[in-house]
């Protein structure tokens, strides 16, 4: 007997348990299935920086949450329709976001009197009537889930921790998401260890009946694909999106890749990812700290490599002097910034947009250098590339700008055609007499990159200003002077293409216009705006040191700008040194991603005067 | 490799030396370029990377490829380098401070590694390009700038901070002495691993006469405990005898000959060389010279690139086409 199903356009889930439960697993395979249907999708984890907190508490809670639609998605969701938690902790860390009417799956094994007083619960929230306005399931996850492997040898224990495929199986149930890869995903991971397999695979089959059979479950969901353009398609995070921009601009320019990092969050996995890929013949180099994670990379790139470092805000600040050294030594060199919650140690798992000023000017002296950031997961892939482009044609370090958002979010990428991903010509200096290591071209003003190893052009650098064309050690005050207006000038006149600026009416007064990972917010913002009948145009910077040079006229044709940024106004500021005009911030530093209620708020109170 | 053998003119470039008159760096730098062409490898096969300090203008001077890079840093930028480029051959040019202080962490790192580098570090035991302040290996209670009082700190002894972090070639040398200078460089340049040269450099305007005990002809034959591989460790007038797990100094007239150690620079138990480090003292009475300990272990480059040779012959060369495609992927019409 089938139970009635119903089509929705959207739905938003939010995993959340305990840091132990397996919530970020059960989201990402959640989203690998969901994928695979062809809705799109975008994903937000979150998670504590705590590795496992103490089991049950408020801060050892974990959480993912997912948005698939049958059309096109900018972000992971601002209200899940679905809350699965896995214990009171997570209940009560959840409750706030979910808005009334919302469905809640509990784990009802696990509202215990000693868990519910460990958050704070005086009574107990699934009895007491206070979520009487949310369609509640309270469904025995944990002794459904032991009672289910009782045939297998494993300790109620290991029992336990299957739980969480108990979840998913039901939620796969829920949605009618394909079991297969996830099947196929499980066996693979738990190949050489065939309880484990065999009690995940069980769980999460036991899942998906209970919804089948479970009178507490009456209806299930489908979403139907979304309208995408034909091509291929995988799910990308924007870290793993880095590592591949990187690798593929390593092919495409024959140049060797060497990563000298240090671990940090959120920056770490780009390493992890890297270090997989030997057979492109990447050297990942975990150096001592940050400052030879980035002082390696500047070596690697004298030698002609293609030297890259990643990090997040506290290591940047660690490496400026070595940054001003590559800015001296006009090496080109890639200094990936995943940026989390500052000052100091700040919220290193939680995402902000802080460190803008610090990669623009947090350097001695004049000491400019190249700024591009990413907007989206997938476009982490291009930006790389772009950042690659950029060292390396005019000689110079170049800051990639990411942040804990995109680098942990995920979204479906129609992968390119390897064979329209550009190709970069570098063009190292050959043998010749009378050699000048700082003669430029006259158009890049680029210095030529003399690799050791050519005969003829020995030559001697270093971070003492230098001598216009030969490079010999200079203090005279005219070549200063020279020598830092030419260095400004190389980074001004570097190439970056338009800002395209998207407002169908043609005669928008307001322009919402964003940097990096807000690209997704106030997307989605902009179309509720225009569905409401609103006129907005929105427009997106990715180059920010050269900015596009239409840019000035962008800002110039509309009456107000609206710049939202997880900081206290750093891009309005440049903005509004650069080209006199007044920016409006709409600013967050909540360590989250703008929602786009807020978003569309902040512009109803500037198209509407409130 | 060029036909025409390279002299000591080849490598010496068209820059003019700025060191103060008489400072010991001279001595070094001519006995560099000297020998510099015995090695046979092309100038532009040679890379001379520095830090910030005196001693690190050494790179502007020869005429090879060459860096002259910031405080401390100088190792990390060439571990880069010799990792990413293991065809070259590179030297770090780096001072007591350079080296030992603000960059003690990057020394240390690099020796543990065992990367392929080879580590001159120039010890006038004072900061002299900051005009005299005292350094990690001032002697204790040294009145400086800084110190007008004294300095309070214990001084590092860079051969033991070497061989405690396990470098596989440690030496020690002295500026003036050019033949043994030479000789020291020799073995250092033919070690596979890191290596690191201690050289004793006399700094005439802030610290001069430092090393006066070790370069007086009156004192230097009694002072210096000569170590050479397979000979007995002694100077003109003191011996080294075991004593139990360490080593004492014994009169050479209270001790028969065959009780004396004879040297073993290739013992692989590092507390041996380790011992050997802790005879002298900062008044520098009894200074072992020579290379404490010269073993035989895989250098970091050579490892980096023979795992990344053995990835590609297991798995073949990488495809990025395949790379885009993996994982799960779905097709959309």
């Amino acid at each position: 007997m089938s139970k009635p199903t119903v089509a929705v356009k959207s739905v938003i889930i939010r995993f959340a348990g305990d840091s132990g439960d397996g919530m970020q697993l059960t989201g990402d395979r959640f989203t690998m299935d969901t994928a695979s249907l062809g809705n799109d999708i975008s994903t937000l984890p979150n998670f504590p920086a705590e590795i496992r907190a103490p089991q049950g508490t408020l801060p050892g809670v974990s959480s993912f949450q997912l948005h698939f639609a049958d059309h096109h998605v900018r972000t992971a969701g601002d209200a899940p329709d679905v809350l699965v938690a896995m214990n009171p902790a997570a209940l009560k860390a959840n409750i706030k976001d979910i808005p009334r009417g919302a469905t809640i799956i509990v784990d009802k094994d696990e509202f215990t009197t000693r868990n519910l007083t460990k958050v704070g619960y005086l009574t107990n929230p699934l009895e007491d009537g206070t979520l009487s306005s949310y369609k509640i399931h309270p469904v025995a996850l944990t002794s459904m889930t032991v009672s289910a492997l009782s045939e297998l040898p494993l300790s109620r224990k290991e029992a336990e921790r299957a739980k969480n495929m108990f979840a998913l199986g039901l939620l796969s149930w829920m949605y009618h998401r394909p079991t297969d890869a996830t099947e196929a995903f499980l066996k693979a991971k738990f190949a050489k260890k065939s309880d484990i397999l065999e009690a995940n695979l069980i769980a999460y089959r036991t899942g998906w009946n209970y919804g089948e059979t479970s009178e507490d479950f009456a209806t299930s969901y489908e979403v139907a694909p979304a309208h995408m353009p034909p091509g291929i398609y995988r799910n990308i995070g924007g870290n793993i999106a880095l590592a591949y921009g990187l690798i593929a601009a390593s092919q495409q320019s024959g140049l060797k890749l060497f990563l000298g990092s240090y671990p940090i969050t959120p920056a770490s996995d780009i390493l992890h990812e890297l270090s997989k890929h030997k057979k492109f013949g990447v050297i990942t180099f975990q150096a001592e700290d940050e400052i030879a994670a980035v002082g390696s990379a500047l070596g690697a790139s004298y030698g002609g490599a293609l030297g890259v470092t990643t990090t997040s805000g506290p290591g940047i600040a660690l490496k400026s002097e070595m940054i001003g050294l590559a800015v001296m030594l006009e090496l080109p060199l890639i200094i990936i910034d995943v940026q989390r919650g500052g000052p100091s140690t700040g919220l290193p798992t939680k995402t902000e947009q802080a460190d803008l000023l610090q990669v623009m000017f947090g350097r001695n002296g004049e000491s400019p250098a190249a700024v591009i950031a990413a907007s989206t997961p997938s476009d982490c892939f291009t930006m790389a590339m772009e950042a690659v482009r950029i060292a390396t044609t005019y000689r110079t370090p170049v800051f990639l700008l990411s942040d804990g958002y995109i680098a942990n979010g995920s979204e479906p990428w129609k992968i390119p055609d390897v064979a329209t991903l550009p190709k970069f010509d570098i063009g190292f200096a050959k043998s010749q007499e009378n050699f000048l290591p700082y003669e430029r071209n006259p158009e890049t003003l680029a210095r030529p990159w003399a690799i050791p190893g050519t005969a003829g052009i020995e030559h001697r650098i270093g971070g003492i200003e230098k001598q216009d064309k030969t490079g010999e050690i200079n203090y005279e005050p005219a070549n200063h002077d020279f020598m830092v207006r030419t260095r400004q000038a190389k980074i001004d006149g570097i190439e970056v293409p338009d800002i395209e600026v998207d407002d169908p009416s043609g005669d928008a007064k307001v322009l919402f216009l964003g940097w990096g990972s807000t690209f997704g917010p106030i997307a989605s913002a902009v179309e509720e705006l225009r569905n409401n009948g609103e006129k907005i145009a929105q427009a997106h910077l990715k180059y920010i040191n050269p900015f596009p040079k239409n840019l000035g006229a962008v800002l110039a044709k509309y009456e107000t700008v609206i710049t939202p940024e997880m900081n206290l106004g750093q891009l309005a500021m440049l903005l509004r040194s650069k080209y006199l005009k007044d920016i409006v911030g709409y600013n967050m530093v909540r360590g989250l991603p703008f929602t786009t209620a807020e978003l569309v708020e902040a512009a109803m109170g500037v198209l509407h005067n409130d | 490799m060029t036909d025409v053998a390279l002299t000591k003119k080849d490598f010496t470039s068209d820059q003019e030396v700025r060191w103060c008159p008489g400072c010991g760096d001279y001595s070094v730098l001519s006995t560099m370029q000297a020998f510099l062409p015995e090695l046979g490898i092309p100038r532009e096969n040679i890379v001379f990377i520095s830090g910030i300090g005196c001693s690190s203008r050494f790179p502007y001077y020869l005429n090879t490829f060459g860096m002259h890079s910031i405080h401390g840093r100088a190792p990390a930028i060439a571990s880069g380098l010799a990792i990413s480029r293991p065809d070259l051959t590179v030297f770090v040019i780096t001072g007591d401070g350079d080296a030992l202080s603000i960059g003690g962490n990057h020394l240390i790192h690099a020796l543990r590694r065992n990367v392929e580098l080879k580590i001159l570090l120039f010890n006038n035991r004072i900061y002299g390009l900051t005009k005299g302040q005292y350094s990690p290996a001032s002697e204790q209670g040294k009145i400086t700038k800084s110190t007008p009082y004294g300095s309070l700190d214990t001084p590092f002894n860079p051969v033991s901070l070497a061989i405690g972090a396990e470098a596989t070639f440690v030496a020690r040398t002295i500026d003036s002495d050019r033949k043994h200078l030479t000789e020291t460089l020799r073995q250092a340049a033919a070690h596979k691993g890191s290596a690191l040269i201690e050289i004793y450099q006399n700094c005439p305007i802030f610290n001069d006469g430092a090393f006066d005990q070790v370069k007086d002809n009156e004192t230097k034959e009694g002072s210096l405990l000569q170590m050479v591989h397979g000979q007995p460790i002694k100077s003109s007038t003191f011996g080294v005898i075991r004593d139990g797990a360490s080593f004492k100094l014994v009169e050479l007239n209270a001790v028969d000959e065959p009780q004396l150690v004879i040297h073993d620079a290739h013992d692989p138990d590092p507390s041996y060389a380790f011992a050997l480090s802790r005879l002298s003292g900062s008044d520098l009475e009894h200074t072992p010279i020579g290379t404490f300990r010269d073993v035989i272990r895989p250098g970091y480059s050579s490892m980096v690139n023979d795992q990344l040779a053995s990835v590609i012959a297991a798995q073949g060369a990488g495809d990025l086409e395949k790379l885009l495609h993996s994982g799960d992927t779905w097709v959309v019409d």
